[in-house]
């Protein structure tokens, strides 16, 4: 590969690259490496960090947390065990949508529990699974804080509100 | 160094400043459980069998953890306190698989020796358990996550060598267990084996696999060394039975790196009684014993000198 | 004619859930059909809120509540209430007492008993403008800081004032600044606790949604007394609506000089971060939020040291929560003495409450501290839904315990609810009726406080987990007579020997239900059967074939399809497949549903 053929990207002065490598790497990768950049000399960046590496990719594959440890000098241990830690990181793609299923408190005794069962009944899936055809992964969260309108699902972060086990057929059906 | 008076079980004791609870009750030979403490380690104050009752102070504080102050009076072995720890060993021994027979930690297992101390069974608080797949893939450590208690003294040990790390806490509460990146056996981690996890796991959850069923730990001798094989000068204990020696085992928790795996299976070589004294090479797929000086490619050079001598 | 005039539109996680945002639209479109932009603005505002009637509308020039408005009303308002000044009737509250509808917001029985403080400005103004909230006397509370009294000085204001943490222990506020302000260090930092966890609580969201920069300014106020010169505002990610306003909010505040360097010309300096939390309830705890930022486990450590001497990266650093720091300006620009006059004796203020749960009026509710539950729930609240009996409020979240109707009269402060078994803990008022079991409700915060320990601590650990199964076998009839003994003894060890706050009160909701409702527990392991008619391992359903007239309404609405049968004929209900929701009890026109 010729070297005048190397342009600066206009990536804020993180990566170099020749045009002809452009189009090999990854450009998930590029905005993840801007992630690092923008968060390693901040304290406390893991944590950022690894939620917008799972916003850029929808989970976190182990590469990626390979590369963050590489990157940041975090060992790989200290990370896997922030990820499964918190809910709110995933180590495996979820499905096409995803649905909340909220069991806070006010849900619970509004019947949420009914809800829930319902719904995997109908997918035939646990919480915390993804159906065969990838169509929904099935999630029960504590409090989605909208307990005004218990029980609640969100789908996608669209909120389903004041529901009974017989409208959930219908809700799922919006989904493809 | 300014002094304390404090008050343990009626007795009036002193200690410098800055001492524990635990350290003075050491001191004064007054005995506590403890599981996650290590003297060498900084406590995380986690297992909480440690627990004491001090005037003035809500709830049962941790003596590991727990400052020693002026005129403070503590109790050590009250009722409240231990039922407190019983319970907290009940539910502990609930949730372990009781194979103590087999186990190669019977005889050192600190839990065993608190559960016999406090009357434990475990059949109170029966449930599920875990049951985590056991790792037995590499040559060196073998691994039980379900004999586990989650003291953290393995991860701490491991996190005191620079660039180590391979272990640390994953998932939590109940599911909470001690693994590598990606939950993956430790041949698939960076570990070298150093075994220093094993040396200060207080259960049978790790254990030095080149040692299992050589024998109790009862009947071994311990012999302390200093390994040779750099300028670290690592101690560690030879362990024999019946003069016989079964294995090598590190003994300090502390900062460095006591005993790597190359000065636990070269100290292993150089203190084998077994050890033989002569070379061996590979004619035709056998390995034969020849004298040194054919090894070395030195052939008749005893005859040489002595003809030069005449 | 219409004058200048604004419509304030709920535009909360509750009502925005119950389409807010179209109606914001479709009444911006309306307006300008109408020709009334000039005159007219929409205002979305964070919650006002009555969210059971969500989504709703405030007219705001004759404080008029409409509720339950959809798209199709909007035409309506406009053209009656807007241009010819007449109420659209039937989109207003009915009165539950007189059954007439309230024209007055004022009237309105769910505002009549409140006094709102932190809350004046939620559901009023567009917590996106900074104009709007200096309108209202904002950041006046930190210019007399900052000009008129010295850190000591307003130290001082604040622990006069007599106010407590919000968060659920509360430890009083002034004390906890003086133990940072008095710790050695160069740096500080002052945190805002946002990881509102408890199911059931949304008032630090509402607070953050719709008045983001009251927060600040209390923030700042704090770190001024203190001496720190960043902070943390620690919020739940599931709160994306309150996160976006908060970072709104912190970029008009620095560019109006109120954050940053030299503010208003004091040569104090502060800078104001956001972190969004990943998912974890511990977290809420002070050294667990703290481990949390500093991108580990959020796993608590042991205290002391306190965060005030050794917190974040082992500086000197003080958390309030949300309504805490929000009570701030408040209490500076009305003085202390002012404050202290609202409230009890040692529980001064007031409390913000989520009442949730089997009530009428759900939502979010300010009152002094010291009213009753009972003032709360049914003053307010307007009761218990569907007639049907009370049998006990939940306050306090995982941490805190049921109360019977005879503790009605309880007076929400500190120390009497402390007294009565529970807590005022964040602040989640959950009603339950005659069909909620409160065996299955302790059990519920066990799941929820066994999935949500850490793991670091071997009673919280192990002993949540066990604490749960009892009651699991309990709620499914397989439980003994002594479980409850060892629900009680391994509860009182996991209080006494848990290393933080979330295990010392899990076993909060399993003492309480023993205490007040024995006698549930009793019927669920002696005559295998739950009173409430809620735990599904208990119950079972059939259809008398002598009542059933074929009509296949059953079969039509249950949602496992579990009930067959040929029209006109009796139908029947297979037992394996029935996930008992009672939705067939309740369609069934002819009683001939049976559950035993």
């Amino acid at each position: 590969m010729n070297a005048k053929t190397f342009k600066k990207e206009n990536i804020k002065g993180v990566i170099f690259l020749c045009t002809e490598c452009q189009d090999l790497v990854d450009p998930k990768e590029i905005t993840l490496d801007q992630i690092i950049t923008k968060y390693k000399h901040e304290n406390g960046p893991l944590i950022p960090v690894l939620q917008q590496a799972q916003e850029v990719y929808g989970y976190l594959p182990t590469h990626v947390l390979q590369h963050i440890s590489k990157a940041m000098r975090i060992p790989l241990a200290r990370i896997y065990g922030v990820v499964t830690f918190y809910a709110q990181f995933r180590l495996t793609p979820s499905g096409r949508n995803v649905i909340n299923v909220c069991l806070g408190t006010a849900c619970h005794v509004r019947g949420g529990a009914k809800v829930l069962e319902t719904i995997e009944k109908e997918l035939k899936i646990k919480d915390g699974a993804t159906t065969e055809d990838r169509r929904f992964t099935l999630e029960v969260v504590a409090c989605i804080g909208a307990c005004g309108l218990a029980p609640v699902i969100s789908i996608n972060n669209e909120v389903h509100g004041r529901l009974l086990p017989e409208h959930i057929t219908g809700i799922l059906a919006e989904y493809e | 160094m300014a002094v304390l008076k404090l008050t343990i079980d009626g007795r009036e004791v002193s200690v410098p400043q800055g001492t524990t609870v635990l350290e003075a009750c050491r001191m004064h030979d007054i005995s506590i459980p403890t599981l996650c403490h290590d003297k060498e380690l900084t406590s995380g104050g986690s297992c909480r069998l440690c627990v004491v009752q001090i005037e003035g102070m809500r709830n049962l504080p941790p003596a590991c953890v727990t400052q020693a102050t002026q005129g403070m009076m503590v109790e050590t072995q009250n009722l409240k306190v231990r039922a407190a720890r019983k319970t907290i060993l009940e539910l502990l021994v609930a949730n372990h698989p009781l194979d103590c027979m087999t186990c190669e930690k019977l005889g050192d297992c600190s839990l065993a020796k608190y559960a016999y101390e406090y009357g434990v069974t475990g059949e109170i608080y029966q449930g599920e358990k875990r049951n985590a797949p056991i790792d037995d893939g590499n040559p060196y450590i073998l691994r039980d996550p379900n004999k586990c208690i989650l003291c953290g003294k393995c991860i701490a040990t491991c996190n005191a060598v620079t660039e180590r790390s391979v272990i640390d806490y994953a998932y939590r509460g109940f599911n909470t267990k001690v693994a590598p990146f990606m939950d993956t056996d430790l041949k698939d981690s960076n570990c070298v084996y150093c075994n220093r996890c094993v040396a200060i796991c207080p259960v049978g959850a790790l254990v030095d696999k080149s040692m299992i069923g050589k024998g109790r730990q009862w009947e071994f001798t311990k012999e302390e060394v200093i390994c040779t094989f750099c300028e670290s000068g690592c101690k560690f204990d030879i362990n024999s039975k019946n003069g016989k020696i079964i294995g090598v085992t590190a003994k300090s928790a502390d900062n460095g790196r006591p005993l790597c795996l190359k000065g636990r299976i070269g100290s292993d070589f150089r203190y084998n009684p077994n050890r033989t004294e002569m070379p061996f090479i590979n004619q035709d797929g056998e390995f034969v014993q020849i004298p040194w000086e054919e090894f070395l490619g030195l052939g008749n050079i005893v005859e040489k000198i002595n003809s030069l001598a005449k | 004619m219409a004058e200048n005039q604004r419509i304030l539109v709920c535009a909360g996680t509750g009502c925005a859930s119950s389409g807010a945002n179209k109606l914001i639209s479709a009444l911006e479109a309306e307006i300008k059909l109408q020709g009334l932009e000039e005159t007219v603005s929409i205002v979305g505002t964070g919650c006002q809120g009555f969210c059971e009637k969500g989504p709703t509308i405030v007219i705001e020039k004759h404080q008029v509540l409409y509720t339950s408005v959809t798209v199709d009303d909007i035409a309506e308002i406009v053209a009656s209430d807007i241009i010819k000044d007449e109420r659209v009737e039937r989109l207003l509250l009915i009165d539950q007492v007189t059954q007439k509808p309230v024209a007055k917001l004022s009237e309105i029985r769910f505002f009549a008993k409140q006094k709102r403080i932190v809350l004046q400005n939620c559901g009023i103004i567009d917590p996106q403008k900074i104009e709007e909230y200096t309108d209202r006397k904002g950041y006046l509370a930190l210019q007399k800081a900052l000009k008129e009294m010295s850190p000591d000085e307003v130290l001082e204001e604040v622990k006069k004032s007599g106010l407590r943490g919000r968060g659920g222990a509360g430890f009083p506020t002034g004390l906890k600044w003086g133990f940072c302000r008095g710790a050695a260090g160069d740096k500080k930092y002052v945190i805002c606790n946002a990881d509102e966890g408890d199911p059931g609580a949304f008032m630090d969201r509402s607070v953050l949604e719709g008045d983001p920069h009251s927060v600040i300014e209390g923030m700042l106020i704090g770190a001024y007394a203190i001496g720190a010169d960043e902070g943390y505002v620690y919020c739940r990610a599931e709160y994306p609506m309150a996160i976006k306003h908060l970072e709104i909010a912190i970029g008009q505040a620095e560019e109006a000089g109120y954050l940053g360097k030299n503010i208003l010309g004091s040569g104090f300096n502060f800078n104001l971060n956001v972190f969004a939390g990943a998912g974890a309830f511990v977290c809420g705890e002070e050294t667990a939020l703290m481990a949390s930022i500093e991108g580990k486990r959020g796993m608590p450590r042991v205290r002391p040291p306190f965060p005030a001497v050794k917190g974040l990266w082992g500086k000197p650093t003080n958390i309030n929560n949300v309504e805490t720091w929000s009570n701030i300006p408040h209490i500076l620009r009305n003085g202390s003495e002012w404050y202290a006059q609202m409230g009890t004796e040692k529980s001064k203020g007031t409390k913000i409450f989520a009442l949730t749960g089997k009530v009428n009026n759900t939502g979010l509710v300010e009152v002094p501290m010291g009213t009753t539950l009972r003032e709360i729930i049914f003053d307010i609240g307007g009761g218990v839904q569907n007639g049907k009996a009370f049998k006990a409020v939940q306050i306090g979240g995982p941490s805190g315990g049921c109360m019977p109707e005879e503790m009605l009269d309880t007076s929400v402060d500190y120390d009497s609810l402390a007294k009565a078994g529970a807590m005022v803990g964040s602040g989640g008022l959950v009603i339950m009726d005659e069909t909620t079991c409160m065996v299955d409700i302790a059990r519920f915060f066990l799941s929820f406080t066994t999935k949500e320990s850490c793991g670091k601590c071997t009673p919280c650990r192990e002993g949540t987990k066990r604490m749960y199964e009892i009651l699991d076998r309990i709620t499914k009839g397989e439980g003994k007579i002594e479980d409850i003994d060892t629900l009680e003894n391994l509860a009182h060890a996991i209080k006494e020997t848990s290393l933080c706050g979330l295990g010392q009160t899990a076993p909060n909701p399993i003492l309480a239900t023993i205490k007040y409702f024995r006698h549930e527990f009793e019927a669920h392991i002696i005559d295998h059967k739950c009173p409430a008619h809620a735990c599904s391992a208990l119950l079972s359903y059939s259809i008398d074939a002598e009542k059933c007239k074929g009509c296949g309404l059953c079969a039509k609405n249950c949602p496992t399809t579990c009930i067959t049968g040929e029209k006109k004929k009796p139908y029947v209900i297979k037992e394996d497949d029935c996930i008992k929701c009672g939705t067939c009890i309740d369609k069934c026109k002819f009683d001939a549903v049976i559950r035993a």
